[in-house]
């Protein structure tokens, strides 16, 4: 829905300043500018003004002056997205919630946390720790990122197979509506009564309300974690000892898969002692008690071999797992020193597909001339290939998005979606025609005028414009017809 | 096995065109739950929208149309050393996955496995104006769009009619055993919650009649060297109990008594209510059986951390759900408004204002 404000800047951040401390209605462009852009900062726009409330009534005041004056309003916690979903919108003003940064509570017997949204996903678990309990969900960039942006991504992270995601993780928050409204979403039952309106909330993108509270579900920490890593020399074997695994009844902790390139750049940067010559690794880590863990990783090391693995190796030590995990985890750093610039994509394919959907890539990458490393939460499905480029060469980030755009169609293709975790932003819009059609995007469109009716949230985000769509749709098509993408891509 | 979409697609349209409301039924051993059913509403029945359309054991993922029965789509998955983990409640043989999602119901392991709602992918739905729509997936992660499959859960199809769930299923667990030992019900919520905060392969955490069961599920040698540990002793046929709390045909759920259903923080005390109690779900889901006022019950479940609702039995023509605050009922009939412009489906059975 397009806003028009009807109020100047001026006069809106002088409206600002009198219930906010000054210095935290910026308006100077200087000041602004670290906020152009999240982790995708191929997309950048410059705010009208940037706001820091640090009380939920100070939100609440927000709101209400900008739903009154149909000024947008975008949402930013630690601003680590990689959708583009936090770039601020010019005619509007970005909310940080950067002050609301305090753990509220922590009940160890109820096994929850009651936190402000700029409580950094890491911090959680730290804090928790004294009690022998951790916080779920561990999307990469935890040390940076916070749990209200996880709520807005319904963030996963390598553990989502047997922990689940954000979803599966909170029990409440406590929002400010597009109207000014302060409400709690969800309680500290597991359940409540009507529609779920938490489960709507949770990967809402900054589109439905602003989350100023959460309260987050703990888990025990498990007795013990042990990882097998194994090497083969084909994609299809990795997959089907993923395949294998499932089959057994055992469900890793986290199952994560590597191709060649990934395997290199990974280990060059955390000499993780990976078997470099293979051409797909599995990193499988099973948790739980002692005698489980025992049990299900001597099962996985015969599985694996059987299964034609050319190196099979299980940590011995926390260190040795710290380690292995550190190849994994610093992947996409470790690509980025072999590449000027690296763009992360973010489908999701059912498993089975995997190999064809690699393959597919490969040639994807010969014909747009970009190469691509891939790093797969196999236990899942969620695919992150990482097309390397360098945005100093003209026209070379065109045809990365290119080269993007037709994954995520090949994604949705083989009956896997656009995005399993980083959202769909601004990056991913286009790509949302592709999954959905106009019926099912203009359901969308009313779903966002319940909680929004001005249309104020993160307006041009998440969900494209119908009038978009069928030219976009046509554009695909025709690609696909004539397999010429540069061309038809311009 | 058949797809009756088009067949269901029409019937809404004609049903819009003539004004005329409609209640959604599955199996239709739900017909006790929620609000009384408006009687001058016709039937839109899934019964016959049955199948499997897709189902990946490696995946773990399964594709049902709504209609199919769960003993069908538990038979199915057995054959393949799986099962749906969320123990969904049967109250008859005819009971269905649509049905299930529709009121969110999960049995015994639900603190541990996860919901009906935490498992569901993707739906497809046929809204108030005919269109048939699909949303979410067949993929562990999507967060394409909003999560219009999950708000389904509890909302009992007052959004429209669920045609098609895909989901996720687990493996069944290698070996389970149950502990029972007495305890008074003032001890019982703390011992619970110091259980299902240790790092053990625990399923199940209920309390009824003096005793606490305790259920362990997962690899045996985990299961028996925790059994070893905790106290309590082995129940012989400790799954047919937990199947009794499961589909609710233990003896506490008999008789005609209204049957309340607290869903609170897993730690909260007691409420003071004279009447029988069973404690579910280490403490998070208590049921109490007895005549009650609806206002009395949702000020002991507030401070609770949670909310009551008159489960069976009792007045069913007022409200029967915990209430809603304002700013969220106008949420919720907006979101109504959206999916079923002229309030065809199931009007009032959720709350009178809906």
């Amino acid at each position: 829905m397009k806003t028009r404000p009807s109020i100047s800047k001026a006069e809106l951040a002088e409206k600002f300043r009198s219930f906010i401390d000054p210095d935290f209605v910026i308006t100077d462009n200087e000041t602004m500018k670290p906020y152009e852009c999240d982790g995708m900062s191929m997309y950048c726009e410059m705010p009208m003004l940037v706001v820091l409330p640090e009380t939920a009534s100070q939100v609440q005041q927000v709101m209400r002056l900008c739903n009154e004056y149909r000024v947008p309003v975008v949402a930013r916690g630690a601003g680590t997205g990689l959708s583009a979903g936090a770039m601020p919108h010019k005619e509007g003003v970005v909310l940080s919630l950067a002050k609301f940064n305090r753990i509220l509570e922590v009940d160890p017997l109820a096994r929850t946390a009651r936190l402000q949204p700029g409580v950094r996903n890491l911090a959680i678990s730290e804090e928790v720790a004294q009690h022998g309990l951790y916080y779920g969900p561990d999307p990469s960039s935890q040390i940076a990122c916070t749990i209200g942006g996880n709520v807005a991504e319904n963030s996963g992270g390598v553990h989502c197979l047997k922990y689940g995601l954000t979803v599966h993780n909170i029990l409440s928050v406590e929002m400010i509506t597009a109207e000014g409204d302060r409400v709690v979403v969800g309680n500290d039952a597991l359940d409540g009564c009507g529609m779920d309106l938490l489960a709507v909330m949770t990967g809402s993108e900054g589109l439905l309300g602003i989350v100023t509270e959460v309260k987050v579900k703990l888990l025990p920490k498990p007795e013990v974690a042990r990882v097998v890593m194994a090497g083969f020399d084909s994609v299809q074997k990795a997959g089907d000892a993923v395949g294998g695994i499932i089959s057994a009844g055992i469900i890793p902790g986290g199952l994560e898969m590597m191709d060649g390139y990934a395997i290199v750049a990974a280990d060059d940067f955390a000499q993780a002692g990976y078997p470099r010559d293979a051409k797909a690794l599995l990193l499988c880590e099973v948790d739980g008690t002692v005698e489980e863990v025992q049990e299900h990783i001597e099962q996985a090391e015969n599985l694996f071999r059987e299964l034609g693995a050319t190196s099979v190796k299980t940590s011995q030590s926390e260190e040795e797992r710290a380690l292995l995990w550190k190849g994994r985890k610093s992947a996409f750093p470790a690509v980025g020193r072999i590449s000027p610039d690296y763009y992360c994509m973010d489908g999701t394919i059912p498993r089975r597909q995997l190999a064809h959907v690699l393959l597919e890539m490969e040639k994807m990458s010969e014909k747009f001339g970009l190469r691509v490393a891939n790093v797969f939460h196999a236990g899942d499905g969620n695919l992150h290939p990482l097309i390397l480029f360098d945005a100093n060469v003209p026209g070379e980030f065109e045809r990365t998005e290119a080269f993007g755009g037709s994954i995520l169609n090949l994604c949705v293709e083989v009956g896997g979606c656009i995005t399993g975790e980083h959202g769909v932003g601004v990056e991913k819009i286009r790509q949302m025609a592709v999954q959905f059609n106009d019926e099912e995007l203009q359901q969308f469109h009313d779903l966002k005028v319940a909680f929004d009716p001005r249309g104020i949230l993160n307006p041009g985000k998440g969900v494209p414009a119908l009038k978009f769509c069928q030219e976009y749709r046509s554009l695909e098509y025709k690609q696909h017809d004539h397999d010429t993408v540069e061309v038809a891509h311009g | 096995m058949a797809d009756e979409s088009e067949a269901l697609r029409k019937q809404i349209l004609s049903a819009r065109k003539n004004n005329q409301k409609l209640n959604i039924v599955g199996g239709g051993t739900k017909d006790f739950m929620g609000r009384t059913a408006d009687s001058h509403a016709e039937t839109l029945s899934l019964a016959e929208h049955t199948g499997i359309v897709e189902y990946h054991p490696v995946e773990l993922i399964m594709t049902v149309r709504a209609g199919t029965r769960i003993a069908d789509i538990e038979a199915a998955l057995a054959e393949e050393g799986q099962c749906l983990h969320f123990e969904p409640p049967r109250f008859g043989d005819a009971s269905t996955l649509g049905g299930t999602l529709a009121c969110n119901l999960s049995g015994p392991a639900r603190p541990w496995t996860g919901s009906v709602r935490d498992q569901v992918l993707g739906i497809r739905l046929l809204n108030g104006k005919g269109e048939h729509l699909r949303f979410g997936g067949q993929v562990m992660k999507n967060v394409a769009g909003y999560d219009v499959s999950r708000l389904q859960a509890g909302a009992m199809g007052t959004l429209g009619a669920i045609t098609e769930i895909s989901l996720k299923v687990m493996p069944l667990p290698a070996s389970s055993m149950t502990l029972v030992q007495d305890m008074p019900m003032a001890d019982v919520i703390r011992y619970m919650n110091q259980r299902a905060g240790e790092s053990k392969p625990i399923t199940g955490a209920a309390w009824v009649d003096g005793k606490v069961y305790l259920r362990l599920s997962g690899a045996r040698s985990a299961v028996e060297a925790t059994a070893e540990k905790w106290s309590g002793e082995v129940m012989e046929q400790g799954e047919a109990f937990w199947k009794q709390l499961q589909h609710m045909t233990h003896e506490f759920f008999q008789g005609d008594a209204p049957l309340w259903r607290f869903s609170v923080g897993s730690t909260a005390p007691n409420p003071e209510l004279d009447g029988p109690m069973l404690i579910d779900w280490a403490g998070s889901q208590r049921w109490y059986r007895g005549e009650a006022n609806m206002a009395k019950l949702e000020s002991m479940a507030k401070p609770a951390g949670g909310q009551v609702s008159l489960f069976r039995g009792g007045d069913r023509s007022d409200e029967v759900m915990h209430y809603q605050p304002e700013a969220l009922q106008n949420i919720q009939k907006r979101l109504k408004e959206s999916f079923d412009p002229d309030g065809l489906f199931n009007p009032g059975r959720l709350y009178s204002w809906l």
